[in-house]
């Protein structure tokens, strides 16, 4: 059967990360040209499944209480700070390329989040946090009655 | 501080993998000590089976991989960031004390330990007066 919605649907999935990709590889180009480009750290990656969206990103070395991740309808926050190692007398750095500070990254996602289910996991410096749309929300089935 | 700073670096230098997957240059921070040098290295996916630390004369090397960050039976919508392997190599001087380097991987990120030899440890030289 020939299933118009889907194909395009599919289509599109595949093809976003690219545009938006082209997109984001356009606007730093120009932005280097005027005023300085706003930074977006942590970089984000952004997966489906079931309706529910799945956020990743690459925050290496963090502990657990440093970093806050938070939901308001249809926006995750997360927030942090990176810290560096201090410096005991007698030490120096030959090289600092890791970059302390802190960082805040909103995402705004296409629905409302149910923020009771929402579950972050951190591991190997990698977090992933499930985000699962609000139940109300959610597509309902509409059941079509024959009279 | 730019953008290109806190993005990834592809490491073009390395040699190409038979697997394709691109192969990352981890940031480092070195600092000294009196009795060792400490490289801490930022490989966010890796844990310690997926890292190596290869010492060949007086090139270190360190190595990681990751399973390809890809999430089961989820579709990617959007990408700010691609996950392969990580490589970088140092030459080390001839101060380390090979016996004792020491290793430890925490939430992606490798400590070394590289200390130094015995007999380059600076030692105070008591002068006498004659």
């Amino acid at each position: 059967m020939f299933t118009p919605s889907f194909w395009r649907r599919r289509r599109f999935s595949e093809s976003v990360p690219e545009i938006l990709r082209l997109q984001q590889e356009m606007n730093r180009l120009f932005s280097n040209a005027g005023q300085s480009a706003s930074i977006d750290y942590p970089a984000i990656n952004v997966w489906e499944k079931n309706g529910a969206a799945v956020v990743t990103a690459e925050l290496p070395g963090m502990s657990i209480e440093n970093i806050d991740i938070s939901v308001t309808d249809n926006v995750l926050t997360i927030s942090g700070t990176k810290k560096a190692h201090e410096l005991k007398e007698g030490e120096s750095y030959l090289r600092q390329e890791r970059i302390p500070g802190s960082f805040q990254r909103n995402v705004q996602l296409p629905f409302r989040v149910d923020s009771k289910e929402v579950d972050a996991k951190y591991e190997k410096g990698v977090l992933v946090v499930t985000l699962p749309r609000l139940k109300e929300d959610l597509p309902k089935k509409i059941k079509i009655n024959v009279n | 501080m730019s953008e290109k700073e806190l993005q990834k670096t592809e490491n073009a230098a390395a040699a190409e993998k038979i697997r394709n997957v691109k192969t990352f240059v981890p940031r480092v921070d070195i600092y000294e000590t009196k009795e060792s040098i400490f490289l801490i290295a930022d490989m966010p996916g890796v844990d310690e089976k997926t890292v190596e630390v290869e010492l060949e004369k007086n090139i270190l090397t360190i190595t990681g991989w990751t399973d390809e960050g890809k999430l089961k039976d989820h579709s990617l919508l959007f990408s700010e960031y691609e996950t392969g392997d990580y490589e970088r190599s140092f030459t080390l001087s001839d101060e380390i004390d090979r016996e004792k380097i020491n290793a430890t991987v925490k939430q992606g990120v490798l400590l070394l330990e590289l200390p130094k030899a015995e007999k380059i440890k600076p030692k105070k030289i008591a002068i006498k007066a004659a």
